[in-house]
């Protein structure tokens, strides 16, 4: 939510917020110190929505994937009857892990170590000779599968809470839900999860890569060699154009510390900008792609989804960069200076073999940890956090960039700053 | 027509292990001491190199899955280019890397080539981090013996996830 009242300087353990003098700095321990990190723990994974999921990944009743949330080992799964659920991963009776996979289909669980097993549901469903256990034992729910105390979705995105008093989700997300909307509404179809999860680590603070994933400022410096590879592949792009009123990208804060860039990028979108390489065939598919869009959701919406690209981050640690190909990221801290990543690759059910392929392309030209850029933003990430040993000496960071302006860019860092400030309360409030 | 004992014994006419072994022993050198474009130079115009996901299945396709690397000739020669800039920001200062590579065989071959398979274990370490990939690779290859070229090569990762590597940014 925009703050009714924002004080002109707010000087505080981690930000000094200048709104006055156009200055930002947070500092550099909020990376490094082991309080912050279990305060976060408390403050914020255990009070926002985090993403455990998109719908398309539990195609049909009874399948299941298995993954670590908020520091905690999870199952979201589709029972019998096609419910979504989402139950921490972890026996009643001793504790071990019901489910090992990654993924499958299970009508039950069964806990491996001494055989207790749980309907899909979550219900406890192991006989007991009589006489073993008192006769009502488990009726009060005590011994079935423990629930994440909330579990919400938007447009297919499934969002947990471990917190049972949180707002609703839809409320939460604020400004974002519209992002959402027109990621969702690439297709008639609904979207889809392709192929598996990218799991990797980043030995920096996950807070650097919230930061990183919309800062259009560190584009052209940090992936010199990523546009250089997109010049040559896309053809005779002017470079100039770059530069043009219709391609600047500008910054937005959606409420409750989610925030967007949005703008156009040379790069071609398998949803709807062709660029040379692609050749007649692409020239052709992308013109039916977009006549589909504008047909369903009006021309100017249609322009909005094709050809404007934007990177938007929920709070505390939601990505969705809609931007050559659609990655969706959530990343959790292990330690101060560690962090696990989960990425995918999101996409139109139902759409064509070559543009799957030209999206899975350009995917992998940029994105994920074999990418021309991606890679090179984790080496930075990774040189900040050796940096930041030094912040006795050197304590602050400056994002203060754009401040001043009426209407700030994407290269600014508006979008940081709208971040931070709710970091700041979470971490700061009574 | 060709059946499976005559191809057999075409593969094993054709290349020997211990031929196959001096491709991929100098190869393995070729990376270790950033020859890349003499590297780049063992893959046949038309070649591919890709990089599934940890854990993938070894005949997974490219167009229907999230790899890590899925490049064609183009883009694999540009990858080359790119490891060669210090604007290549994960790989400059240079990471120093030693590939093992063993259990080499020669599983047959067919209408693409000779396929062969080994082990490798891949050591890299940066910013006084080291950092161990570990997987089979699968090629192809055609040619003769004395001038062989890698018409694809495929590295599997026989490790659970990218967890600590968190990046494939060395070509393995």
């Amino acid at each position: 939510m925009a703050t009714a009242f924002a004080p002109r300087r707010k000087e505080g353990r981690w930000i000094i917020d200048d709104r006055a003098g156009g200055i930002f700095k947070v500092n550099r321990d909020a990376f490094t110190s082991q309080e912050v990190f279990e305060q976060e723990r408390s403050r914020i994974f255990d009070r926002c929505w985090l993403f455990v999921g998109h719908g398309s990944e539990l195609k049909k009743p009874n399948d299941y994937v298995t993954r670590n949330v908020g520091g905690r080992e999870v199952i979201f799964n589709r029972d019998r009857k096609g419910e979504f659920h989402v139950f921490l991963n972890t026996c009643p009776h001793r504790g071990a892990m019901v489910a090992r996979e990654k993924c499958g289909s299970a009508l039950a669980f069964k806990c491996f170590y001494h055989g207790w097993s749980f309907n899909n549901n979550g219900k406890f469903g192991t006989r007991n000779p009589a006489g073993v256990y008192p006769d009502d034992f488990g009726k009060d729910g005590s011994v079935d599968l423990a629930r994440v105390p909330r579990l919400e979705s938007y447009r297919d995105f499934y969002f947990i809470n471990y917190d049972r008093d949180a707002p609703p989700l839809e409320t939460y997300l604020a400004g974002a839900a519209e992002i959402l909307d027109l990621v969702a509404d690439h297709s008639p179809n609904g979207m889809e999860i392709v192929g598996g999860v990218q799991e990797y680590s980043i030995r920096a603070n996950w807070k650097l890569l919230v930061e990183n994933s919309y800062d259009g400022y560190h584009a052209a410096e940090t992936h010199e060699t990523y546009f250089g590879y997109l010049m040559k592949t896309i053809g005779d792009f002017d470079i100039s154009q770059i530069q043009a009123d219709s391609m600047i990208s500008y910054g937005f804060d959606l409420g409750n510390g989610h925030a967007m860039i949005e703008g156009k990028a040379p790069w071609g979108r398998p949803i709807g900008r062709t660029i040379p390489v692609w050749g007649e065939e692409g020239k052709e598919a992308i013109a039916k792609v977009v006549a589909e869009l504008e047909e369903r959701v009006g021309p100017e919406r249609a322009a909005r989804i094709a050809d404007r690209d934007r990177n938007l981050g929920i709070f505390p640690n939601f990505v969705m960069n809609d931007i050559m190909a659609i990655t969706v990221r959530t990343f959790f801290p292990t330690a101060p200076d560690q962090m696990n990543v989960n990425s995918f690759a999101l996409a139109p059910i139902g759409e064509s073999a070559e543009d799957r392929k030209r999206r899975l392309d350009n995917f992998l030209e940029f994105l994920g940890p074999g990418g021309f850029a991606t890679p090179d933003d984790v080496e930075a990430l990774e040189s900040a956090q050796r940096g930041y040993a030094a912040s006795k000496f050197a304590p602050w960071n400056d994002i203060s960039r754009g401040m001043l302006k009426e209407v700030p860019r994407g290269d600014d860092e508006s979008q940081m700053r709208a971040f931070w400030r709710e970091w700041t309360r979470r971490m700061e409030e009574e | 027509m060709a059946t499976a004992s005559t191809i057999c014994a075409a593969a094993q006419q054709l290349l020997s292990r211990a031929e196959c072994e001096d491709l991929l022993y100098h190869e393995a050198a070729l990376l270790d001491d950033w020859q890349l474009d003499e590297w780049f130079a063992l893959f046949a115009p038309g070649a591919t190199y890709d990089v599934p996901q940890a854990g993938a299945a070894d005949d997974i396709s490219s167009a229907e899955a999230l790899f890590y690397i899925a490049d064609d000739y183009d883009r694999l020669r540009y990858r080359v280019e790119r490891l060669k800039s210090p604007m290549a920001h994960s790989e400059w200062p240079r990471s120093d890397t030693a590939r093992i590579i063993g259990n080499v065989r020669v599983l047959g071959v067919n209408e693409a080539g000779v396929q062969v398979r080994c082990t490798y274990v891949c050591y890299r370490s940066k910013n006084n981090v080291t950092d161990t990939f570990i997987g089979h690779c699968l090629y192809t290859l055609i040619g003769e013996p004395g001038a062989i070229r890698i018409a694809s090569k495929r590295v599997m990762l026989d490790v659970n996830s990218l967890r600590p590597q968190g990046r494939v940014s060395i070509i393995l």
